[in-house]
């Protein structure tokens, strides 16, 4: 009796290191304070590192380890620091988040996950084996970063929802064996969240704006629908 | 003289560097106005030397009629930022440095669309979309009220979202094409792509093209993804609004239509026609409706921007040599007659000091120029003929009418509903009494004048070689 699948010890740990980054990302969804998410947000980029450190390996394409480098200096530990000192700076590390529902979020979650499966695999029936799981996994990390942007209130925790959902594509992109450009686009990924990260900072942007709270929505728009 | 795409791509990099450095806001304005004329002139060049295809750029039928729009319409605004960047200047709202850095970045955005619309790598072209994202964020932010950051804020999350979700498109694109057309850069050609989509796996195409639909659909502007639009276009510099309805939605909209070829070329992938009609139908209707309740003149054209955008996607949906046809004409126009509403109503905002419709009433009487110019550019807008947009849409609804009536009724009600908005609205700013400053106002009446008369020309008449032109893109285009 083996343990081992078909397609050898390689492929294993490629699925299992995308399979971490889907449970971290569900890690996400019950983060009840900031600074929590901030760290499963490094978590969830170390993670995405390792991923793609590994996919460099077993392609043998040394430039995938540029990108896992700067998913690991640049998502795990700069930009989580760089938002952890707003969140002092702001006076958002007591505050709780409103959250809509933690059990809920969890469901939809699980929803989407197999919704993504449902849906990815019986389309790349064709595809090479690493990357139809991989493609599989990259879109449940996707949407379930949609699903965090959607359900928080605040600014710094849809920068959070879009970087998971930034890690998901990454994912997929390295998956993809062969793709041209994967460094190119991952840099210029990197320069968005970048520029993001310094408009929440140069703002400071602490709320998102289609709040529900209607006096508010009135003074933003200030009546000029 | 260089090649033409070298000089296209080149001119505002080149431009860039020297506007961000450049003080006073006259010389840059110039420059500003230089290099876009210097890039229209390489455009024109491409209409009889065309450089051969490579790995990363492509010219043919198709993306020269982008390029010579995006190209003109890029010159003629950088002619109306000039006298409208003069006045902002004037009354303090936008500090010499802002100048410097909105020149700059008005240049790079030129580079980011034309790079996008030339580009032959379907990477190339994310890139190029995604850098012409961020430098309208960044410009739409530019007042720094809070509801120009909001407006900043929404288009960038938003903008971000569709852009990542593109992203996945191409990626599963590439993964279609990677067992035909083999790994690496060759898969990412557009025209292998196109060479070989006969034989992609259908099913990943499908779902390439639903991702590829929402992230660029999001960028067109198409309901219900178009949240960010009215904001970015009410919000930012008035330039900003031309170019961002001018221009980036049909960047946007060439890169859909780049994948729905591929698409419409692979027999066993499901027709892109029905989704886009789809789309393009609630663009057309929600945004009409939407017209009513506008109060600022800004966000009310924005919304009509919404409504041709879902025009012109249900004419490519319809496809066909006749859809296609009345796509192209209809984009075409639509570019012309937004961008010269944005250059009039730039000027009447900085005359009341507002932009709010209630501010401003009987503009025939105290400015007659603008006044009749908005009237003109309202009625074309409208459909009215004899403006090109008339045509345009006429053949919209009677090829459309021979092949699905159903269809064609729902696009005539959407027609009806926003003629009726526009009409209501031109009767209370153009006519009746005098509201708001009477102050003189320093416009250059040029851009907005070209823009109306190349319009009524082309509803009066449309020069042959034009009319094949668009015959024979239209047939590309499937």
């Amino acid at each position: 009796m083996t343990f081992m699948s078909p397609h050898g010890l390689a492929f294993d740990i490629a699925h299992m290191l995308a399979g971490l980054l889907v449970l971290v990302s569900f890690m996400m969804l019950y983060q009840l304070r900031l600074l929590a998410l901030l760290h499963v947000l490094g978590l969830h980029a170390f993670v995405l590192a390792l991923s793609v450190a590994w996919q460099a390996h077993i392609q043998d394409a040394p430039h995938l380890y540029i990108t896992a480098g700067m998913a690991l200096a640049f998502k795990a530990i700069l930009i989580p620091w760089a938002l952890r000192r707003m969140v002092f700076q702001m006076g958002l590390h007591r505050e709780i988040e409103t959250v809509g529902g933690i059990g809920i979020t969890m469901l939809a979650g699980i929803a989407l996950v197999a919704l993504s499966l449902q849906v990815m695999l019986p389309v790349t029936a064709n595809a090479d084996p690493v990357a139809r799981e991989d493609i599989a996994l990259a879109l449940s990390v996707v949407l379930i970063g949609l699903l965090i942007m959607v359900t928080r209130q605040n600014a710094i925790s849809q920068v959070v929802g879009f970087m998971s959902l930034e890690n998901g594509i990454n994912l997929a992109a390295t998956g993809a064996r062969g793709m041209p450009l994967v460094v190119e686009i991952t840099v210029a990924f990197s320069i968005l969240i970048a520029f993001i990260v310094v408009g929440v900072f140069l703002f400071r942007i602490r709320e998102r704006f289609d709040t529900i709270d209607i006096s508010e929505l009135d003074r933003v728009r200030g009546g000029q629908m | 003289m260089p090649d033409p795409v070298t000089g296209i791509l080149l001119t505002p990099i080149i431009a860039a560097a020297i506007l961000v450095a450049l003080p006073g806001y006259r010389l840059g304005a110039a420059l500003n106005m230089l290099a876009s004329f210097a890039a229209l002139v390489f455009a024109l060049t491409l209409l009889w030397d065309r450089p051969p295809t490579t790995q990363y750029l492509l010219v043919d039928d198709l993306n020269i009629v982008f390029v010579l729009l995006n190209c003109f319409v890029g010159f003629t605004t950088s002619s109306f930022s000039a006298s409208y960047i003069g006045h902002e200047i004037q009354i303090g709202k936008l500090s010499l440095t802002n100048i410097r850095f909105y020149h700059a970045m008005y240049q790079i955005m030129l580079f980011g669309m034309n790079l996008a619309l030339l580009a032959n790598n379907i990477g190339l072209m994310w890139v190029a979309v995604e850098l012409a994202t961020l430098t309208t964020v960044m410009m739409v932010g530019l007042y720094r009220t809070a509801e120009a950051l909001e407006a900043a804020w929404k288009y960038f999350i938003l903008g971000s979202v569709g852009i990542a979700l593109a992203l996945f498109g191409t990626i599963l694109v590439y993964l279609a094409a990677r067992p035909v057309v083999g790994e690496g850069i060759d898969a990412m050609i557009w025209t292998n792509l196109f060479h070989a989509a006969p034989d992609f796996d259908s099913s990943l195409l499908n779902i390439a093209f639903v991702f590829l639909l929402l992230g660029y659909g999001t960028k067109v502007g198409l309901a219900p993804l178009h949240a960010w639009l009215p904001d970015a276009h009410a919000e930012g510099p008035t330039p900003i609004s031309a170019v961002l309805s001018g221009l980036l939605l049909n960047v946007a909209l060439y890169a859909l239509l780049r994948f729905k070829v591929l698409l419409a070329a692979n027999p066993n992938a499901i027709a892109p026609g029905p989704l886009m009609i789809g789309m393009g139908l609630l663009s057309l209707i929600f945004a009409a409706f939407m017209l009513y309740r506008r109060r600022d003149i800004k966000r009310m054209f924005a919304y009509s921007s919404i409504e041709h955008m879902g025009i012109i996607v249900f004419a490519f949906g319809m496809a066909g040599p006749l859809g296609n046809f009345a796509g192209l004409l209809q984009m075409t126009m639509h570019s012309l007659t937004k961008s010269g509403i944005f250059f009039c109503v730039g000027h009447i905002a900085q005359v009341k000091g507002s932009q709010k419709i209630a501010d401003m009433g009987g503009l025939t009487a105290s400015h007659p120029v603008l006044g009749w110019g908005l009237v003109a550019g309202m009625a074309a807008i409208a459909g009215l003929p004899p403006f090109g947009v008339f045509s345009s849409e006429f053949l919209v609804v009677s090829s459309t009418f021979v092949r699905e009536p159903v269809l064609a009724l729902l696009l005539v009600f959407g027609l009806l509903v926003a003629f009726g908005a526009l009409l209501l609205r031109v009767t209370s700013v153009a006519f009746g009494p005098v509201i708001g400053p009477v102050g003189r106002v320093h416009a250059s009446y040029i851009p907005m004048f070209a823009h109306f008369s190349l319009v009524l020309m082309a509803g009066i008449w449309l020069p042959p070689p034009l009319v094949t032109w668009f015959q024979h893109v239209a047939a590309l285009l499937g």
